[in-house]
């Protein structure tokens, strides 16, 4: 099978390269094993928070310059990056995603537990607040969904009424939800979703958030309105008497599975093809030029094409592995970005800065990955896939799987 | 004592990093509360049935083996396997005559040609379907497939037909399945037209078997692999012994000859696996190495929307058929969503499953009604019956499709120069 790129993974980088390459006119094939990360979003896409000296970032594009220079957003260059972001949220929109935010200031929005912390641009289902020191109502419903264990009302209460709210926690009976408890397991987000989908019972969950607002100046509810659309979210929010607050529950999220497909919906009507549930086994090489890659589910008809994007995520998704004494990368037998002493992996103590975070596949500045230290000529590695930062400390995880994906794409334009 | 024994299956549970993206997927939740979801029937509870098979909970049996959640699922844990492993292993419960009726699809398929009049008179009857949903279980609200008059080998084995195969250069074997040969030969038919005009000719296995599918999902497992052992020594000798490579229209034979004969069975297929693939495959291969030549009649315009069946999703096949139809220059080509039709096989015809089964299918029966296509594409037989049923739009399989849309004086022409 013959493509103009082929890209491996399709999660929010393979997904994002491709969708703009589709649009210059090129003919892509995205091969993804699973699905990918965005399944576990917070409900944002983070640019950075943190330096990784611990510093604090409320002006992310200014702070690029502090970044060591193996920093994927470095190799990229300050220049590039405010290029690219300028119009970024008018680009998701295109796919129907909205993104709340300034991309030169982060904001503030609730954490699961309630926690105010910074993001970049959040999904449409969260309301960005503007200091970190405020929650902006005085007395809050905080309501859930009888018998729904992902989501900690009492958590939320707890850490709001330390910045003065007064709050109370509410249980929503609704029998079609009430269902779902038949299979306790079940009950969980993405399927008190898709109750929602039918309007009558959205009709039903307005009825009993309008009564319980009566005292109390906003509503606090799990985010778990909308798989695959955003009517259910604009639905509440457009005939509940008080403003509703959004908290992402313990994934599955169903903002970032809206997003997810809202992404391939995209690329697929720009005439993308999308695999899924195939795997790259190996990529052929003749010296630096990758020749072909072969997959489990097509075997001996292999995949061409005259560039190829890595784009298989952090270990989360396997796009690098580690074994008792080494950590390698699957497809193409890249060079990886890692301490040669286990012991140096992790730290005990969880909430320290875990070195493996910052592993992935060494590239030089133009992300070609490299293979004993020589660059493949037509291949690039976007996203999670890449050492040189840590996703979770710097709060940077999504910004670098746009930015890498947009200028990968637009390296391979360019070179035309 | 070794502590592992108790913790390692045969599957892979092990990888399962509880991720919970596989229940997200899983077309029966959103339907059926009663079933227990993909983590939690698979590798959840695995980990229980390995301690003691007590565990073993009969609200599995819920599961379509559509093998969506496996498709879903980031860490390759092959979670519908675990589940039928576990029914296989575990269930008690003995299978009932209606089930053993369904699953049996050559027998009855035998039975039923010789008197197909009556039987299809008779199964559009409403008493008889009445009496059928009371004593059998077999759901009333279905409409039965039609049985052919003449099954595809009896029309194939007619001296003239059969003769001519052996006059070309390249050769296949084809393996037709219980609804080529007992309810619509003309897919099979389709086939032969093709293949000829494009210089193979086609052979029958020496003995074909129903590929049984039908006998797994209702826990008839011997046999099923008695069967699915007489296939592969036919396969055997067609691939081994005379070099002609196995292809069928039916997207679930070959998955199951494939994948569940290894998995579920137990048979190690795997010195023919590659050589039993689907029509549809083994011409995109060729075409692409250069080896055939399609060419299609220039009058021929229909409006095709392509369903893709669950064990296509699975061998992410879908791609072949999808090509070959776009191929067709008068082709206006849709892509349908991919999801579950609901039928599942024998699952939809179960009179208990009948509303999880078309509350599975709605949103695709509303897409295809308002899609104003001429008929959908598909590759499965038993996605076939579910969407006639459902929507009253024709469904054709692609082979079918392309055999008419081909122009076969001119195809045979083009094929000459490979045919030498
Ligand atoms: C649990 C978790 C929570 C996170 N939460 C946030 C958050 O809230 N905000 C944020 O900004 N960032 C978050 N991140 C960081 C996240 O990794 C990035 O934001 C981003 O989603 C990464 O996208 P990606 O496309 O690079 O990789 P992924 O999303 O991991 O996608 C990689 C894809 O490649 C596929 N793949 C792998 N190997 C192969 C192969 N050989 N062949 C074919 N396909 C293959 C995988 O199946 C997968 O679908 C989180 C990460 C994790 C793991
Ligand atoms: S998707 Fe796979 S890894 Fe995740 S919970 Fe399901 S089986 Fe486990
Ligand atoms: S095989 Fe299909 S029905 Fe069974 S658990 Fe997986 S997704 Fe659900």
């Amino acid at each position: 099978m013959r493509y103009d790129v082929v890209i491996i993974g399709g999660g929010l980088s393979g997904l994002t390269c491709g969708i703009r390459l589709q649009e210059a006119g090129k003919n892509c094939a995205i091969i993804s094993t699973g699905q990918s990360a965005l399944h576990f979003s917070s409900g944002a896409f983070d640019f950075l928070n943190k330096l990784p000296d611990g510093t604090r970032v409320m002006h992310p594009l200014d702070a690029i310059k502090r970044l060591g220079g193996n920093h994927p957003y470095r190799k990229i260059g300050e220049e590039k990056i405010r290029e690219y972001v300028a119009d970024v949220q008018d680009w998701f929109g295109k796919s129907g995603i909205v993104l709340h935010g300034d991309v030169e200031k982060n904001h503030y929005c609730l954490s699961p537990i309630g926690i105010i912390k910074s993001a970049w641009l959040s999904f449409d289902d969260f309301e960005p607040l503007e200091t970190a020191d405020a929650f902006p109502y005085k007395r809050v419903a905080v309501a859930n969904f009888a018998g729904f264990i992902d989501f900690y009302p009492r958590f939320i209460a707890d850490a709001l009424a330390e910045k003065g709210v007064e709050c109370r926690i509410e249980i929503l009976n609704i029998p079609a939800v009430e269902k779902l408890r038949t299979n306790p397991t079940e009950m969980r987000s993405a399927n008190i979703a898709r109750v929602f989908d039918s309007e009558a019972q959205l009709e039903n969950v307005l009825t009993l958030i309008n009564d319980l607002s009566e005292e109390v100046d906003a509503v606090i509810l799990p985010a778990v309105l909308g798989l695959s659309s955003v009517y259910p979210l604009e639905y509440i929010r457009k005939y509940s008497e008080k403003p509703v607050f959004f908290i992402s529950p313990v994934p599955p999220s169903v903002p970032g599975i809206r997003v997810q497909k809202r992404l391939q919906e995209r690329f697929v009507e720009l005439g993308g093809t999308f695999f899924l549930g195939d795997t790259v086994e190996k990529a052929f090489f003749d010296g630096d030029t990758v020749i072909g890659i072969t997959t489990n589910n097509h075997s001996d008809i292999q995949f061409y094409a005259e560039q190829y994007v890595l784009a298989s995520g952090s270990f989360f998704s396997k796009g690098i592995i580690s074994r008792s004494n080494e950590i390698y990368e699957p497809v193409l037998n890249a060079d990886v970005e890692y301490d040669s002493q286990r012991d140096n992996w992790f730290c005990k103590n969880v909430f320290d800065v875990q070195p493996y975070m910052s592993y992935g596949v060494k590239t030089d500045t133009g992300f070609h990955p490299l293979r004993d230290g020589v660059p493949v000529r037509n291949m690039f590695a976007i996203g999670s896939v890449l050492s040189g930062y840590n996703p979770l400390e710097e709060g940077c995880g999504s910004g670098v799987a746009i930015l890498t994906a947009l200028h990968v794409a637009n390296t391979i334009l360019i070179s035309d | 004592m070794n502590l592992q024994q108790y913790n390692i299956s045969e599957n892979n549970f092990e990888q399962c990093i509880k991720c919970t993206v596989c229940t997200v997927y899983c077309p029966v939740i959103p339907v059926n509360p009663k079933y227990p979801g993909p983590k939690q029937a698979g590798p959840d509870g695995e980990r229980f049935r390995l301690k003691d098979p007590d565990y073993f909970d009969v609200s599995l049996k819920y599961c379509l083996n559509c093998k969506r959640c496996e498709v879903a699922c980031p860490s390759g844990v092959r979670i519908g396997d675990i589940i039928q492993m576990a029914r296989i292993k575990y269930s008690h419960s003995r299978p009932k005559l209606r089930d053993r009726l369904l699953a049996n699809t050559d027998f009855v398929g035998q039975l039923s040609t010789k008197v197909a009049p009556v039987v299809n008179f008779s199964l559009g009857l409403t008493p008889v379907k009445s009496v059928m949903d009371a004593v059998l279980g077999i759901d009333h609200r279905r409409t039965f497939p039609e049985y052919a008059s003449q099954t595809f080998e009896h029309w194939f084995n007619q001296r003239e037909i059969k003769k001519k195969q052996s006059a070309f250069k390249r050769h296949v074997s084809y393996f037709h399945g219980c609804y080529v040969n007992y309810n619509y030969p003309q897919l099979g038919k389709d086939l032969v037209k093709l293949m000829n005009a494009v210089g193979f000719g086609v052979h029958l296995l020496e003995k074909e078997r129903c590929c049984g599918v039908a006998l797994i999902s209702n826990g008839l497992i011997e046999q099923a692999r008695k069967q699915g052992a007489q296939n592969m020594a036919a396969i055997r000798k067609s691939v081994l012994d005379e070099k002609r490579p196995v292809i069928a229209t039916s997207s679930t034979c070959v998955f199951t000859i494939r994948d569940e004969y290894p998995h579920l069975l137990g048979l190690d297929n795997s010195d023919i696996r590659q050589f039993t693939e689907l029509a549809t495959r083994f011409l995109y291969r060729l075409i692409e190495r250069n080896e055939v030549k399609l060419v299609f009649k220039e009058d021929y315009k229909q409006k095709i929307v392509y369903h893709t069946p669950c064990h296509m999703e699975k061998l992410g096949w879908s791609v072949y058929s999808t090509s070959l139809l776009k191929m067709i220059p008068g082709v206006d080509f849709r892509m349908l969503p991919s999801q579950c039709c609901g039928i599942a096989g024998t699952y939809g015809f179960k009179s208990e499953n009948y509303e999880t089964s078309q509350g599975i299918g709605q949103s695709l029966f509303d897409d295809i009604g308002q899609s104003e296509a001429d008929f959908v594409a598909t590759d499965c037989e038993t996605c076939k019956w579910q969407i006639e049923m459902s929507t009253f739009v024709p469904v054709m399989n692609p082979i079918s499709i392309l055999a008419e849309a081909l122009d076969e004086e001119a195809t045979m022409e083009a094929n000459k120069e490979f045919c030498k």
